[in-house]
C-alpha cells in the first residue's frame, strides 16, 4: 500500500498512537474556559524564574517529563524529541532537551509547529525509524513581546485585531501502535486508542498580508490551500470531521477561512473551530483570540485529546496555521508567509 | 492659595486633551505599518517647527502644561533652543536644540536607569 | 469540489477589508481627550504649586515636566504604566510620561542582557527616534534661521 495519497498527503499504515500527553499554562490561560483541561497552571508569569525566557523553557521541560511520568515511560524508550518554539533558534526547546540526552529534532514552523511535529513524528514511527516520540512546543506571552513587539511595560493600544500570545507548553507521546495484542481487555464503549491517522503539510502561500497585527489574516488562506488539498487527495469533505480546528486564526482569520472554503464549494462548516477562539473568555481582553504555538499545542494535548478519549469527538482535522515572519522581515516591507499543517486524529476501536 | 491660580487648569486640561485626540486619529485613521512612533515624530517635528515660527509660544502661554507636557512642547523647546542659539552662529546652532532638551532627557535617562535597577517587570 | 482556493491575493485583501473591524474612533478619541488632559491637569496643578512655593515661571514649568517624566518613570516601573496607555491611546503615549515609559520600559525589559549591553544600549530603542528627529529638525531650523536672519 502506498502511503502517499495525491499531491500533499500521507495516510499511515499503522496509525501511530497519540499515547497521552502533559500541558502546563500561565495564569491568564487558566483563567479562561479550558481551565479543566490543563494539567499545570502557573501562579504567576516567572513561575519562580530570574527571565520569561527560562520560565518558558522550564514550561516545556516541565511538560515533556511529566508526560514521560504519567504515562510510564522510559526515557530511553524515547527515540526522538521533536521541540519548537517561537523565539530565535529556538533557544526555549533546545534549552528544554538539555536533562532528556535523546535525540533531539528541532522544529521550526512558527504557531504550526504543534501540528508540524505530530506529523513528522507520525511518519517517523510509522516509517519503522521510532518506537516512541516525544511532540512538545511552547509560547510564552512575554518572551514573545520582547522579541516580535514592544518591551513588556511599554505603553500600546493593541488593535482590535491583534492576539494574545499564549503562555502555554504542551506535550504529546506518540508511540508505535500495539495491534500486536488485539486481546486485551477494553471496556466496553471506550475507545481504544487515539491514532494519527493521516497527514497533510503544507506549502508556504503568502497573499501579501503585512501587518503582524492581524496574523490571522496572513494564515487563513495557507490554512484554506492545504485544507482543499486534504479534502481533494483523499476525496473528503469537511462533513467528514467530528471538528476541523485550526491553530490560531483568530476571530478574523476564521472568519476568512469560512469565505475562502465558502468560495470553493464547501459551505456546511458549523464543525469548524479555532484554538485561539476556544482558550480565552471573551471579557479577557484578548481582542482577536489567542496565538502562539502554545495555543494550538495546549488546546490539543488538553481538551482535544479529552473529548478524543470521551468519545464525544471521534475524527477530527488539527490544522495548525503558522505565520513565519521575523521583527525584521516586516520593517524591510516583506509580507508575511502562511503556513498550514494538517492532521488527522480519531478515536479508533481496537 | 489664591483661587484664580486655579484657572489656568482649564486652558491645560482642553487643548492637552485635543491635541491628544490629535494624535489617536493620526493612530486610527493611517495604515497599520504607521506606528505610534511615527505619530510621536509627527509631532515632535511639528511642534519643532511651530516653535521655532514663533506660534507655538502663544498657546504654551495660553495652556501651560496642556501645550508644553505634549510631546510637541518637546519639539517646541528644542526648536526654539536651535533658532536662539542661532544667534550666536553655527556652535549655537549645533547646541541649542539638544542643550534645551537637556533637562528633560537627563531626567528621563538617570529615572531609567533607576528603574531598571530596582523593578522588575510585570509583563 | 476544487483543491485551488478561488480567491487572488488582491480579492483577499477586498473580503479582508470588509470584516476587519475598525477602532472605535468616538471612543478612543473621547479617552485619549480625558486621560491626556488629565495628565497635562496634573503637570499643571504641580506647576501651580512650585509657583505657589516661590518658584519663577521658567523653572516652575521645567520643574514640572521633570516631575511627570518621574511620575511615568515611577508607574511605568510598578507596571502601571501600559494600563492607562491600555485605556487612554495617545492620551498616554503623547504627554511626556509616555516618553518616560518608552525609555524606562526597554530599560527595565533589557536589564537580564545586562546593564551595558541591555540597559544601556537598549534604553532608547523605542523613544530613540523621538529625541533624533528632534534634534535633526532643530538643527535644521536653527541652520535656516541662521541663513535667513
Amino acid at each position: 500500500m502506498n502511503k502517499r495519497v495525491g499531491q500533499k498527503t500521507v495516510v499511515f499504515q499503522n496509525p501511530p498512537e497519540i499515547v497521552g500527553g502533559y500541558n502546563v499554562v500561565g495564569p491568564k490561560e487558566g483563567q479562561g474556559p479550558l481551565n479543566a483541561h490543563f494539567d499545570y497552571v502557573l501562579p504567576d508569569t516567572y513561575n519562580g524564574e530570574k527571565t520569561w525566557e527560562k520560565t518558558e523553557s522550564s514550561m516545556i521541560e516541565t511538560a515533556m517529563n511529566e508526560a514521560i511520568k504519567k504515562h510510564n515511560i522510559a526515557v530511553g524508550d524515547i527515540d526522538y524529541v521533536l521541540a519548537g518554539d517561537l523565539l530565535n533558534q529556538i533557544t526555549t526547546s533546545s534549552y528544554a532537551v538539555r536533562q532528556i540526552g535523546r535525540p533531539f529534532i528541532g522544529m521550526f514552523g512558527a504557531c504550526s509547529t504543534m501540528a508540524l511535529a505530530t506529523a513528522v513524528g507520525a511518519m517517523l514511527i510509522d516509517g519503522g525509524f521510532a518506537g516512541k516520540v516525544l511532540c512538545a512546543t511552547s509560547s510564552h506571552h512575554d518572551t514573545a513581546e520582547r522579541q516580535f513587539r514592544m518591551p513588556t511595560e511599554h505603553g500600546n493600544q493593541r488593535p482590535l485585531t491583534a492576539q494574545w500570545t499564549v503562555t502555554g507548553a504542551g506535550c504529546l507521546i506518540l508511540s508505535a501502535g500495539q495491534s500486536a495484542q488485539p486481546d486485551q481487555a477494553v471496556p466496553t464503549g471506550q475507545p481504544a486508542k487515539i491514532c494519527v491517522t493521516a497527514a497533510t503539510l503544507g506549502g508556504i502561500l503568502d497573499y501579501g498580508q503585512k501587518d503582524a497585527n492581524q496574523m490571522g489574516a496572513a494564515m487563513a488562506p495557507a490554512v484554506a490551500d492545504t485544507l482543499l488539498t486534504h479534502f481533494y487527495d483523499l476525496g473528503t469533505s469537511p462533513e467528514a470531521y467530528d471538528l476541523i480546528v485550526s491553530g490560531d486564526l483568530g476571530t478574523q482569520g476564521l472568519q476568512l477561512l469560512k469565505e475562502l472554503l465558502g468560495k470553493s464549494g464547501f459551505h456546511t462548516l458549523d464543525n469548524l473551530q479555532d484554538c485561539g477562539c476556544m482558550i480565552y473568555h471573551a471579557n479577557q481582553d484578548t481582542h482577536a483570540g489567542g496565538s502562539g504555538c502554545g495555543c494550538s499545542a495546549v488546546v490539543l494535548s488538553g481538551y482535544l485529546l479529552d473529548h478524543l478519549r470521551k468519545r464525544d469527538l471521534r475524527k477530527i482535522l488539527f490544522i495548525g496555521s503558522g505565520s513565519l515572519h521575523s521583527k525584521e522581515s516586516l520593517l524591510q516591507g516583506e509580507s508575511i508567509p502562511g503556513i498550514g499543517h494538517a492532521v488527522v486524529i480519531e478515536a479508533l476501536d481496537k | 492659595m489664591p483661587a484664580s491660580i486655579w484657572l489656568n487648569l482649564i486652558p491645560a486640561f482642553l487643548i492637552g486633551g485635543l491635541l491628544c485626540v490629535g494624535a489617536q486619529l493620526l493612530m486610527d485613521l493611517t495604515k497599520p505599518q504607521f506606528t505610534p512612533a511615527h505619530v510621536l515624530i509627527v509631532f515632535v517635528v511639528a511642534g519643532a517647527i511651530a516653535g521655532a515660527l514663533g506660534w507655538y509660544e502663544p498657546l504654551a502661554k495660553f495652556a501651560g502644561a496642556g501645550a508644553t507636557v505634549p510631546l510637541t512642547g518637546f519639539g517646541y523647546i528644542m526648536g526654539k533652543g536651535a533658532v536662539e542659539g542661532a544667534q550666536s552662529g553655527i556652535m549655537g546652532v549645533l547646541a541649542g536644540g539638544i542643550g534645551a532638551g537637556a533637562i528633560g532627557i537627563t531626567a528621563a535617562i538617570l529615572f531609567s536607569y533607576i528603574c531598571a535597577v530596582s523593578f522588575k517587570p510585570k509583563g | 469540489m476544487t483543491r485551488q482556493i478561488k480567491v487572488t491575493p488582491q480579492e483577499f485583501a477586498e473580503m479582508n477589508k470588509k470584516i476587519r473591524p475598525k477602532p472605535k474612533l468616538l471612543r478612543n478619541c473621547f479617552m485619549a481627550f480625558v486621560v491626556g488632559g488629565a495628565i497635562c491637569l496634573l503637570a499643571q496643578v504641580l506647576i501651580n504649586v512650585y509657583q505657589y512655593l516661590g518658584i519663577g515661571l521658567k523653572e516652575a514649568v521645567t520643574l514640572g515636566t521633570v516631575s511627570m517624566i518621574l511620575l511615568g518613570s515611577l508607574l511605568t516601573g510598578l507596571g502601571l504604566y501600559d494600563g492607562i496607555v491600555a485605556l487612554g491611546g495617545a492620551g498616554g503615549i503623547l504627554p511626556v510620561t509616555g516618553f518616560a515609559n518608552a525609555m524606562v520600559s526597554p530599560a527595565m525589559d533589557y536589564k537580564k542582557e545586562g546593564y551595558v549591553l541591555g540597559v544601556g544600549a537598549k534604553m532608547f530603542s523605542v523613544a530613540g527616534p523621538v529625541i533624533i528627529s528632534g534634534t535633526i529638525t532643530a538643527f535644521l531650523l536653527g541652520v535656516l534661521s541662521l541663513l535667513f536672519r
